[in-house]
Formats: structure tokens, C-alpha cells, sequence
């Protein structure tokens, strides 16, 4: 199995450019029609269902119907930015697919074709540098559209998405400190030899790499930029027709590229589970599936129907943290700004810190006694699932697994009367009726 | 082969930092696929930017071009002054995003480096959490007053 020549790579290329495309913008366009059956299954409605069979052809619809739409613009607006922030918003969430492997590789007549559209060596740290170029087409809007409930909602995003950056950027630490790679590829590799996906035995870098996700996505209950009940739409207020529409392209995009990258991290990429023949990996010029006792490298055996197969797995996993995504808009409320800003820097920034910290002292001291393989992977996930669990019940209380602290314990010490009922009662009147119930 | 120059930077941390060599050959691992992507989703957003342009109407009136403030005739400059906190945030963010950043050669090379490097990196860790201790117990961090 021998690598592409220039020319078959560069036809390849483009095609898989074009496939990855083409896929991505469908799936947008039905993730607005699942957010809208989901959300009516959720609060028992319909749905569209009118706009052909099950209203499967909505999305269609109201694309059309976006695109002939009246734009406005403000008089007072910046003209160059506020044409350029959609844009700007749109291109980075397509971008970044770039570099996220969706299938295992394809033997062809011509060479073995990777199923990623470009195995770059940076891989992750070009995923860390697109999302943080996505803030500015949400900056940009608010600031460009001359108003101020567009302008508080784009100060905000960039606040947010900032403080949640850093969250996110210390939560892959430890899942490169376990692949020894910043190659996308590599890492899904690194899980299939491991024999344990990394979301058991990193399961706190998990959990906190989905919370930064949502924050860095601005979905619920991170959706502060654009809370409607105090910013009318917060940065998208001035938008109409398809300026208003890219924008939501663009976080229906991000979506599913937090939800692609969820699965590959954590989840094993494209693997398929409790199955080696899907193991594949270049390694020294040559494409092996795994090394014999004695460390020689085993050929491995591609077939179009495992990169089919593959390409499933990878699908049904994105699909379910898309869904995942949905399922927690309609059912957590907002936070209050004060609470993502205290949750950001005050729980999600030490906890990553420890946590990377400890990570590495663990795995450092397993690999000082020798401890490989099955009980290595094991030995980790009790130790993070501690972690986990201690960051679930003492470190976050409630906060964001809870889903923003609405406990019949809280709700019951809030009816308690602070100031000055509790005053009068100390000096030693009868508490009145009220108080007592 | 260059990278996109915005990206500069990046390859050359990775050059710099990463020392083992590449398993692929140096076509397979090329940047030219990225570049393709991008002009790609530059054509998509440019046209549909385009497309809304040329096919949509445009009957402003002078209300429609008042920027929105719930039906009323907006007041005061938007260019408003706005709290000192968002650049506090920012300038936060700039440490400990770069902290991130010199972790990652560090994490990659970590079981190589052993016990050395993670002193090291938990010096580096420990002054960086003495600025967040120092932060948190000024009030830089809180939002709720």
C-alpha cells in the first residue's frame, strides 16, 4: 500500500474538499430543521411537518425564502464590517473540518487515500487558532451594527468566548499528553492501542471540554450574547435576510464541528467499537494496523466497505453530541453573566490546572512502574472518574451538571427572610405567621 | 509548500518543538487541501453575500435605517463607555491562553521528559497560579457586585 501520486492527491483533494463541503452544509441545513422537531418532541408540539414528507423540505424553504428577503442596515452603521462580520463568522466553522479525520483510509488502484481532507502536522493547534478567529465576526457585528444592545451583545461574546478558550485549550492537555501527538489522526490512533477511548480515562478533560464547548459555541445556557429576554438578539439585532441566516449557518456549523471534534478526542474518531480490523495508521511510510510482540509493524488490510463502516461510526457519534446539543438548549435555562464569568475563572480554570497537573504525575508514576496496557488505561480512569466525581459534587455543586442550582434545597432557604425580619426575630418577638411557613 | 502565513507561527512551534519526525511523506502532509477548503468557504460566504444582493428588494425608509432600540428613536451614542471588567477578562486571557500554548510542546514530549519536566512545568504552573490567587483575592474576577 504505497502513497498517492501528485496528481491522484491533488484530484483527491478536491474531492474530498467538495464531499466535506457539501456534507457540511446539508447537515447544517437539517440541524435547524432537528433543533425545531426536537424542540417540538421535547415540549410535546409537532413541528413543521407541512413543507413536503415530515417537512423534510423546510429547510429548503426557508432558505429561499431567507435569501429573497429585504436586508436592512442601519444609516448609522460601519458599511465594510458589518457586510464583512458574517463572513468572517462563517469561514472559520467550515475551516476547521479541514483537519478532523472522518473515515478510515480508502485503498484505491492509485494509492491509499486518507479519508481527512489534510493530515496537517499542527492538528489540534489549528483547530485552537480557528476558533479563536470565530470571535471576530461576532465582535465585529455587534460593533459595526451602531447599537447598543448589538454592541453589549458582541463586549460580551468576546468575554465569554475568551474566558472559555482558555478552559478549553487546558482541557486537551491531557489527552496529548496520552497520544504523544497533536495530529488529529494520531490521536484516534493512540485510542484504538490503548483499547480504551479517552473519555474513560480522562473523563474530567471531557467534561470540561464540553462545557467549554457549549460556551465557545454560545448555546444554552451559555447563550449570554444573544439572550433575548434583556438584548432583543444581542450581536445579530441589526441583521436581516441571508446576513441574518449566515449567521446561524455559522453556529449551526460550529455545532457540529464542537460535536466532530467531541467524537474524535473522546470518542475514538471514526473507530468502530470492540473491532481491531478497523485500525490503521501510517507509520513509517507505510500503512500498518498494529505491531507483533516483537515490535515488527503488521500490514493492515483497507477495504471500501470499512471506510464505509468507519465513516458511519464517525457519523452516529457526531450525530449524537449534535443531538446532545439540542436536548440541552430546550432543557437548562441561562446562566446570569456573573455565573459564566465565575464559573469560567473560578472553577473551570483551577480544576483544568489541577487536573493537568495530576494527569501527568499519574501517568509519569505508571510508566516508572512499568504499568502498560489494559491495567494502564484501567488504573486512569478510576483515578479521573474520582476526579470527575469530586468535580461534579464538591467543586461544582450544582452549578452546571445541576443545571443552574434550582434545588429543592435552594428553593427552600430562599424563602427564608434575611435582613431585617431576621433581626426582629433575634431580638426576641414572636416570628409572625409568615415567617414560620 | 508554505503554510497559510497567518499560520506561520504555529508551524514554527511545531518545528522547533516537536522532534519526532514525520511517519508521512511530505506531499501527504501538505497544507494545500486547507488552502483549497478555505478558498472554497470564501466563495460560498462571498456568493451567498452576492446572490442576497442582487435578488433581494430595497425599500429603505427612515425608520427602517434607525438602528432598533425596542420602537423608540434610539438615544445617546452607542459608543458608550462600558466596564473595565471585559479588559481585565482580556488581559487575563492573553496569560493564561499563552500558558495553554507553552504547555502543549510540554504534554507532547511528557513521558519522555519524565519527572524533570514536570518539575519544571509545575514551577512554570505554580507562578502563574500565584497571579490567579492574587487576582481572585483582588476582586479582579468577580462580576457580582
Amino acid at each position: 500500500m504505497t502513497e498517492l501520486s501528485p496528481t491522484a492527491f491533488w484530484i483527491s483533494s478536491w474531492a474530498k474538499v467538495m464531499f466535506v463541503f457539501t456534507v457540511l452544509m446539508v447537515a447544517v441545513a437539517y440541524m435547524t430543521y432537528a433543533e425545531r422537531r426536537v424542540s417540538a418532541f421535547i415540549q410535546d408540539r409537532l413541528g413543521p411537518n407541512r413543507v413536503g414528507p415530515f417537512g423534510l423540505l423546510q429547510p429548503i424553504a426557508d432558505g429561499i425564502k431567507n435569501i429573497l428577503k429585504e436586508e436592512t442596515m442601519p444609516a448609522t452603521a460601519n458599511r465594510t464590517f458589518f457586510v464583512l462580520a458574517p463572513a468572517l463568522s462563517i469561514i472559520p466553522a467550515l475551516v476547521t473540518f479541514a483537519v478532523i479525520p472522518f473515515a478510515a483510509p480508502l485503498g484505491t488502484p492509485w494509492g491509499v487515500v486518507d479519508m481527512i481532507v489534510a493530515d496537517i502536522p499542527i492538528g489540534i493547534l489549528f483547530v485552537l487558532a480557528l476558533a479563536s478567529l470565530g470571535v471576530y465576526g461576532l465582535f465585529l457585528a455587534g460593533w459595526s451594527s451602531n447599537n447598543k444592545y448589538a454592541f453589549l451583545g458582541g463586549v460580551r461574546s468576546s468575554a465569554q468566548m475568551v474566558s472559555y478558550e482558555v478552559a478549553l485549550g487546558l482541557s486537551l492537555i491531557p489527552v496529548l499528553m496520552l497520544a504523544g501527538n497533536v495530529t488529529l489522526t494520531e490521536i484516534v490512533w493512540q485510542q484504538q492501542q490503548l483499547g480504551f477511548w479517552y473519555f474513560l480515562p480522562l473523563s474530567l478533560a471531557f467534561v470540561l471540554f464540553v462545557i467549554s464547548a457549549f460556551a465557545e459555541t454560545n448555546r444554552l445556557p451559555f447563550d449570554l450574547p444573544e439572550a433575548e429576554s434583556e438584548l432583543i438578539t444581542g450581536y445579530h439585532t441589526e441583521y436581516s435576510g441571508m446576513k441574518f441566516s449566515m449567521f446561524f449557518i455559522a453556529e449551526y456549523a460550529h455545532i457540529i464541528t464542537a460535536s466532530a471534534l467531541m467524537a474524535t478526542l473522546f470518542l475514538g474518531g471514526w473507530s468502530v467499537p470492540f473491532w481491531s480490523g478497523d485500525h490503521m495508521f501510517w507509520h513509517e511510510g507505510a500503512l500498518i494496523s498494529g505491531f507483533t510482540a516483537a515490535g515488527e509493524p503488521i500490514a493492515a488490510d483497507p477495504a471500501w466497505w470499512k471506510t464505509l463502516l468507519t465513516l458511519l461510526s464517525f457519523a452516529l457519534k457526531t450525530a449524537f453530541f449534535a443531538f446532545v446539543f439540542i436536548w440541552v438548549r430546550w432543557t437548562l435555562p441561562r446562566f446570569r453573566y456573573d455565573q459564566v464569568m465565575h464559573l469560567g475563572w473560578k472553577v473551570m480554570l483551577p480544576t483544568a490546572i489541577a487536573y493537568v497537573i495530576g494527569m501527568a504525575a499519574a501517568i509519569l508514576l505508571l510508566d516508572q512502574l512499568g504499568i502498560e496496557g489494559f491495567l494502564f488505561g484501567a488504573i486512569l480512569t478510576v483515578l479521573s472518574g474520582i476526579a470527575t466525581l469530586f468535580f461534579v459534587f464538591v467543586v461544582d455543586r450544582d452549578r452546571v451538571i445541576g443545571g443552574g442550582a434550582v434545588t429543592t434545597q435552594s428553593l427552600r432557604s430562599a424563602r427564608v427572610p434575611v435582613g431585617p425580619a431576621r433581626e426582629v426575630a433575634s431580638v426576641g418577638e414572636p416570628p409572625s405567621a409568615s415567617i414560620e411557613r | 509548500m508554505t503554510p497559510l502565513p497567518f499560520f506561520g507561527y504555529l508551524w514554527i512551534l511545531k518545528r522547533e518543538c516537536f522532534h519526532k519526525p514525520s511517519h508521512r511523506g511530505l506531499m501527504s502532509s501538505s497544507y494545500l487541501p486547507v488552502l483549497i477548503l478555505f478558498g472554497v468557504s470564501i466563495v460560498n460566504a462571498v456568493g451567498m453575500l452576492v446572490a442576497a444582493h442582487v435578488l433581494n428588494p430595497r425599500r429603505p425608509t427612515e425608520q427602517k435605517d434607525m438602528p432598533y432600540e425596542s420602537g423608540m428613536i434610539p438615544l445617546g451614542d452607542t459608543r458608550a463607555r462600558f466596564s473595565v471588567k471585559f479588559y481585565m477578562v482580556a488581559i487575563s486571557f492573553i496569560i493564561f491562553d499563552l500558558e495553554a500554548i507553552f504547555l502543549i510542546p510540554w504534554a507532547v514530549e511528557m513521558r519522555y521528559l519524565g519527572w524533570e519536566g514536570f518539575i519544571a512545568v509545575s514551577i512554570f504552573t505554580a507562578i502563574l497560579v500565584i497571579g490567579l490567587v492574587y487576582e481572585w483575592r483582588k476582586g479582579g474576577l468577580d462580576w457580582d457586585e
